[in-house]
């Protein structure tokens, strides 16, 4: 086995590790971490962040990519890059179907041709996979279906059971109490922490994967693609697009947005003047018209340069790598202006004055005094922008100057989706399964920064 | 007239349920003024509010009532309130450039309030309303009705506030805190055209401030509100003759002024209690010296004291009266009273001049100067306190900030200031480094002077390691150790950040940030103007204890002549970006010079205290 | 005020000098002429004559900045820099890959695309402030809390769907509106009603979000309290004072919701076969014709310019305190 560490791996690492290292000085400094704990303290915080944590998992597994090695051969490794999320969906990736098929079916939703008793007719056939180990499928079906999920719902009840075992646990050891009271108070939501609202969340979420696994097992759970992949299996390699998106062009925006608005805001003067100016048109540029003019242009770069991206792999990601780098640099004006605004007003402020009286330096006064008092809009922003970019990358795919075709994304997933609704008969479960996916994603997104944007920015009234 | 009867105001916060204002009782009769006063969190801005109803969304009247004649306000349908607010009651705030809608012109916000409660309409309502202005001193009503509140002064908002409050003829006006943003002399102003407008109309009035001095000006009768409660209750005669409670003897003690320069102020230690918890005794006990058993563990009744006046105070108890213990009187030191000034002058002002450019026309060039300082000139001594008194836009901040070579960059600034041998205005970088460690500066808000992101330890040191750098790790820390000493703060404060201290702690924070290079001039920028009263005696006693011990000469910037009248050894009054007169404090105060001085002195409105018992305020 | 106009107007035409260089740049230095005449006459194997016709015939056999050879003003005005800056001046953006004049296309597509987003943008700004306003009435209730509800999970649908069930729901299933095509007005309204009403549906989550937060900020100012105080009521308040005091920053909203509303054409038109500006554009990219994204990149900027100035000239006016200085 050979570990293999593309592009967008590293910006996936390091934002991970910059997480890591970002909750350690939060704790060590008390008013982040009453800030932080803020902004947990909502159910709909937590219980956002709880679904927004299941999606990274997800994304990270997908990102520990390796080239296995071949049986018998020192020194060899396959030329397929994999990720330790194949490994999990083994099945799901290879047991591939001929064509369509709905969820949990076990014959192809179209006739096809074959032959019966020596004629040639067309029929449902079977499906190669999904529902094979049925003799009768026709009888046994749905009870074995039925028998799945009630197992599914019993295994995912445990795990929750389980989990919350080790919650009340920890919590009567803490707290010092008889484990009874320690549930009474945790069910009555007395723990100063939404754990209840954790708990629950992650009671559907647990109930959600148990009838998943016990049902993919053996069926198609979402159905199979025009190509005979699962559903389940593409929507899953969706995540990890969807993720790098949003946070590698916010990763690419904030140092330019940073740098340039904290130096426009407190050096003022023709500084100033240059950065607004640089923004107002870059802002001015209707930004899908300069990404797609970007992408086109890198496009006949990679072609005219093909000994810079000698594999097919390397040319994909380096088209979401650069993707990622253009939705940065077209994005980052909007914090850029939110933080030379905020900069402005605290020039004024008397602890920067009272720096200049000690004739502190202007590079110490900008990273010491102004950096840390622009954190929480950076923070905001980033957040807020997470949800956006997610949603742009399904429609710049759409049009097609965002990640390669072959690149399993929401984007390519909706554009399949778009086509096979106005078919008959209609192809329903692709777009299903796109948008319940993605919604949850943006949707928790979108509470989670809700929750830290409360936290963080008390003028806001929005909630 | 208007009754409250044990009034319960609630404020749902992140902490809980907050008693804003708990069992407040009082009744004001038509006609008369009533003050109701009380440092900040004492309730009596959300008192105001709970008469009208106008408090916010996460606030409700719990308990009692307000009865206004017959009319119980607490259990109104909104709609019907609506018709009391702005029909009977009327209100004015503290701010005025805020309270007043900016895209409004005044005339439409002033015909507004006459066209809900007066069956007045278009020309008649306007009529009226040029007519309310006229009233209430605006110069040219015709035209500046149709101003917006962006071109109209301070004092000219206010007194449109005042017309929109009372053209609909009120029977109670409610004034909350309404000369605190404005300058003394416009203060007097206004205050006087309440009074004429309210005799005029026999109108009654609630007036809630914070500053005694006013209340001794208007007041008929005073309630005094500490953490919520009402704790003493009276005629203004009987109140300021003889205060009765603890708490409003001290607060009297802690006002400064030209009697008390020879002691320390009366500071009353420690801080008003969060008020989201339960009370088991009396609310002042913890902060008072007569404090006893029964003071900590029951609660004390309001006792009638005849004449109206009451008290809640267990000292004033009919049966097992708890003795008054009065506080010791502190002397700033017998020997060392007598200060020594230096001969040779730490500091020379001469011909300063401030000019800020205005930018304009299509290119945004420099078209011309608005001068924000002119030919200033003054000296400071060594150890000497120099105060520096204008109102808003005298150009009094503007001078310290130029001496202190903060303007750099952002104003053009003429003129010589010498601080010791360091020309200022044409010292390099080295020589303003040299400069910057003998003379420092402490801000007005203690909220905004220190970063909320540094630890104490950190802010302290900071000036240590960027002006004396040669100083090692070891020894900075000694400093910043001995620093907290000096400001009376406990070591474990190098490790918390500022938003865990109070408002009186922070501004000790920049005062020890101030003396960390152990600079000889202190500018102090109304150090004190956002503090209460209490708070203000402690900061004002820390000034002057350090300057007994450093010998540190203080340029004191403020508008209060109070402070100016208890600490300061020399004035010089500023108007207008011009210093108008100089002067030794004692002669300067009993017999200014200049007129605007006169104006000034004559607009600050003063405690009266009668015939005080001394016993109560300056104990033997 | 003039002042301030006509400096906003002087900025503006400066700004358009900026994207005009950085489309230049962008468009001329990572891929230079000879790469784009390759590109055009397919494939690498084209004689070099081929290559100097092609950009002989566009004017791009110039050097691209700097032309050192030519005499005096000509070193910078013989170049290709110079002269498509000037072209573009004159909205003269050159010829397709097929030979269509690129300004004739801009001045027949933008009233389709102008019919498909003015009533998008009026419509769903009007709806968005009535709701804003309506759930600020009623704050701390449980239609507030629910109608937010609502609005986050719009938000959290990409536009994307709602296009696409749109189509299926109302054109394919009901049959009330057609699947997508276009004819000139008067025919225009039944293939304008679909794009439109979807278009509002996900417009109206963020924005009305947008506004409630605006109103809430506003109700929690001074003079909200005052207008209270004076005993007017509370759809008075919102609507004399609020409303009038957040125009201001509705009016930078609408601003900035302008990128937005142009993405949005770009994929309402390929879906609904309108043949605007937001067609014309993905035709051009999906046929990789430089000519025709270029001269988009400039037009749709030189579009949002005169919007941003229009939303200028707006502020001026609603704002007494600009409006009369």
């Amino acid at each position: 086995m050979k570990i293999v560490v593309l592009w967008t791996d590293w910006v996936v690492l390091l934002v991970l590790l910059g997480t890591l290292t970002y909750g350690w000085k939060v704790m060590r400094q008390p008013h982040l971490a009453v800030t932080w704990r803020k902004a947990f303290n909502t159910a709909t915080g937590t219980s956002a962040a709880t679904v927004l944590a299941v999606f990274l998992v997800i994304g990270l597994l997908d990102s520990l990519h390796y080239r296995p090695a071949i049986a018998g051969k020192a020194d060899a490794y396959a030329t397929e890059t994999r990720s330790v999320l194949d490994d999990i969906l083994h099945q799901q990736q290879t047991g591939r179907e001929r064509s369509y098929s709905a969820p949990l079916a076990y014959q192809g939703y179209e006739k096809e041709a074959t032959v019966i008793d020596g004629q040639a007719t067309r029929a449902y056939l079977r499906l190669q996979h999904g529902g094979a180990h049925l003799d009768q499928p026709e009888q046994q079906w749905a009870a074995d279906v039925l028998l799945r999920t009630v197992a599914g719902v019993g295994l995912g009840l445990l795990l929750a059971a389980a989990a919350t075992a080790l919650v009340v646990l920890l919590l009567a050891r803490k707290r010092r109490q008889g484990l009874g009271m320690a549930w009474r108070s945790l069910r009555r939501g007395q723990v100063g922490f939404p754990l209840r609202a954790v708990l629950l969340t992650l009671t559907v979420l647990a109930v959600l994967a148990g009838v998943m696994t016990m049902l993919a097992t053996a069926y198609h759970v979402l159905g199979t693609d025009r190509v005979g992949n699962d559903l389940l299996y593409v929507v899953l390699k969706s995540i990890r697009t969807a993720l790098v998106i949003g946070t590698m062009s916010t990763l690419v925006t904030m140092p330019i947005a940073v740098g340039l608005g904290i130096c426009a805001g407190y050096l003022r003067g023709w500084v100033d003047e240059a950065i607004q100016y640089v923004y107002t048109v870059i802002n001015s540029i209707p930004y899908v018209l300069l990404i797609a003019a970007v992408v086109l242009i890198l496009m006949v770069f990679i072609d005219n340069h093909p000994d810079l991206f000698p594999t097919s792999a390397e040319r994909t990601d380096a088209r979401l790598f650069f993707l990622c780098i253009i939705l940065g640099m077209t994005s980052w004006t909007e914090l850029c202006r939110l933080i030379r605004g905020e900069v402005i007003k605290l020039r004024e402020a008397e602890y920067i004055q009272a720096a200049q009286a000690f004739g502190v330096g202007t590079w110490r006064i900008l990273s010491v005094h102004l950096l840390p008092n622009v954190m929480h809009l950076i923070l905001i922003s980033m957040v807020i922008n997470f949800s956006g970019l997610v949603l742009a990358e399904a429609v710049l795919s759409y049009v097609g100057i965002g990640v390669d075709p072959s690149m399993q994304s929401f984007g390519t997933l909706i554009n399949t989706a778009r086509l096979e609704l106005s078919r008959e008969p209609t192809i329903w479960w692709t777009l299903a399964t796109a948008f319940t996916f993605m919604f949850s994603l943006v949707l928790s997104a979108n509470l989670f920064s809700d929750a830290i944007r409360d936290a963080f920015d008390p003028r806001a009234t929005h909630k | 007239m208007l009754q409250l009867d044990q009034l319960r105001t609630e404020i749902h916060s992140s902490q809980g349920i907050v008693v804003a204002v708990d069992g407040v009782s009082l009744a004001i009769q038509p006609g008369e003024t009533f003050a109701l006063v009380g440092e900040s969190g004492s309730g009596k801005s959300v008192t105001a509010l709970s008469i009208s109803r106008l408090l916010p969304d996460n606030a409700c009247i719990a308990a009692g009532d307000v009865r206004l004649d017959d009319a119980s306000l607490a259990d109104l349908p909104e709609s019907e309130m609506r018709a009391y607010r702005g029909g009977r009651i009327a209100m004015i705030f503290q701010e005025p450039a805020t309270s007043l809608n900016a895209v409004m012109s005044v005339g439409r916000q002033l015909v507004e309030a006459i066209t809900t409660h007066t069956e007045l309409r278009g020309a008649a309502a306007r009529a009226k309303a040029v007519d309310w202005l006229k009233r209430v001193g605006i110069a040219e009503p015709e035209r500046r009705i149709d101003s917006y509140p962006f071109q109209l002064s301070g004092g000219q908002k206010q007194r449109v506030m005042i017309a929109m409050a009372l053209a609909t003829e009120p029977a109670l006006l409610i004034a909350d805190e309404p000369t605190t943003a404005l300058d003394v002399t416009v203060q007097k102003q206004i205050l006087d055209l309440l009074l004429d407008l309210q005799r005029e109309r026999g109108m009654a009035m609630l007036l809630i401030t914070h500053d005694l001095g006013v209340v001794s000006q208007v007041a008929d009768r005073v309630g005094i509100m500490y953490a919520g409660e009402l704790v003493e209750l009276g005629s203004k005669a009987a109140f300021f003759s003889k205060p009765l409670h603890p708490y409003a003897t001290r607060l009297l003690g802690a006002l400064p002024d030209v009697d008390k320069r020879g002691h320390l102020l009366e500071a009353i230690a420690g801080s008003v209690p969060p008020l989201y918890q339960a009370f088991d005794g009396c609310r002042f006990a913890p902060r008072c010296y007569s404090a006893t058993a029964r003071c900590r563990g029951e609660i004390p009744p309001m006792y009638e004291m005849g004449g109206g006046h009451g008290v809640r105070c267990f000292a004033y108890a009919p049966e097992a009266a708890v003795p008054l213990v009065l506080p010791p009187l502190r002397d700033i030191g017998a020997g060392r009273a007598a200060k020594q000034l230096g001969d040779k002058a730490l500091l020379t002002v001469e011909n300063l001049r401030v000019r800020f450019p205005i930018r304009s026309g299509l290119l945004q060039r420099v078209s011309g100067h608005v001068d924000a300082v002119h030919e200033v000139s003054f000296s400071l001594r060594p150890g000497e306190t120099l105060a520096l008194v204008g109102e808003s836009g005298s150009g009094k901040t503007t001078t310290g900030k130029a001496i202190l070579q903060l303007l750099r960059g952002t104003a053009v600034v003429d003129g010589q200031a010498m601080l010791g041998d360091i020309d200022l205005m044409r010292a390099g970088k080295a020589e303003l480094k040299r400069a910057r460690r003998q003379m420092q500066i402490i801000f007005q808000d203690p909220f905004g002077s220190l970063n909320p992101r540094m630890r104490v330890g950190e802010i302290l040191a900071e000036g240590i390691q960027s002006l004396r750098p040669e100083l090692d790790l070891a020894e900075r820390r000694r400093r910043v150790d001995a620093l907290l000493e000096q400001v009376s703060l406990p070591q474990s404060a190098l490790t918390r950040f500022p938003h865990e201290f109070s408002g009186g702690q922070r501004q000790r924070i920049a005062i020890a940030r101030a003396l960390a290079v152990e600079p000889s001039l202190i500018v102090c920028d109304e150090p004190t103007s956002a503090l209460d009263v209490s708070v203000q005696a402690q900061i004002l006693n820390l000034l002057k204890e350090l300057q007994q011990q450093l010998g540190v000469a203080y340029l004191f910037i403020t508008h209060n002549i109070g402070v100016v009248e208890y600490l300061a050894d020399r004035i010089a009054v500023m108007q207008a970006g011009r210093i108008v007169e100089t002067g030794e404090s004692a002669s300067l105060l009993t017999a200014p010079q200049h007129a605007y001085t006169r104006t000034l002195l004559a607009a600050v409105p003063r405690v009266v205290v009668g015939e005080v018992d001394a016993e109560v305020l300056l104990p033997a | 005020m003039m002042t301030y106009l006509v400096r906003r107007t002087l900025y503006s035409i400066l700004v358009l000098a900026g994207i005009n260089l950085v489309t230049f740049f962008l468009f001329f230095s990572v891929n230079t002429p000879d790469d784009m005449a390759r590109l055009q006459l397919g494939g690498k194997r084209v004689a070099q004559e081929a290559v100097e016709r092609w950009k002989a015939e566009r004017g791009y056999d110039q050097p691209l900045y700097f032309n050192a050879q030519a005499a005096g003003v000509g070193k910078l005005t013989q170049t290709v820099f110079f002269e498509s800056s000037a072209k573009l001046l004159r909205l003269d953006f050159g010829k397709t890959n097929e030979n269509r004049n690129i300004g004739w296309e801009l001045g027949n597509r933008i009233g389709p695309t102008l019919a498909l987003a003015i009533p998008i943008l009026l419509i769903s700004v009007t709806l968005s402030i009535i709701l804003g306003l309506g759930l600020v009435f009623y704050r701390h209730t449980v239609l507030d809390t629910w109608g937010v509800v609502v609005l986050v999970g719009l938000m959290s649908t990409s536009s994307l769907f709602f296009i696409i069930m749109g189509q299926y729901l109302f054109a394919k299933l009901m049959v009330i509106t057609p699947v997508s095509g276009f004819s000139p007005p008067p025919g225009m309204f039944k293939f304008l009603l679909l794009p439109v009403l979807v278009s509002v549906i996900a417009h109206l989550g963020p924005d009305t979000r947008l506004y409630r937060t605006l109103f809430l900020e506003e109700l929690g100012k001074d003079y909200v309290r005052t207008a209270r105080a004076k005993g007017v009521s509370e759809w008075a308040v919102l609507g004399r004072h609020v409303l009038r005091n957040s125009l201001i920053p509705i009016i930078t909203s609408i601003g900035l919701l302008l990128p937005a509303l142009l993405a949005g054409s770009i994929l309402l038109e390929t879906f609904f076969g309108i043949p605007g500006l937001g067609t014309f554009a993905v035709d051009g990219i999906t046929s990789q014709d430089f000519s025709i994204v270029r001269a988009m990149v400039f037009f749709g900027s030189f579009l949002y310019v005169i919007t941003y100035l229009l939303t200028d000239f707006a502020y001026a006016w609603s704002d007494p305190r600009v409006r009369l200085k």
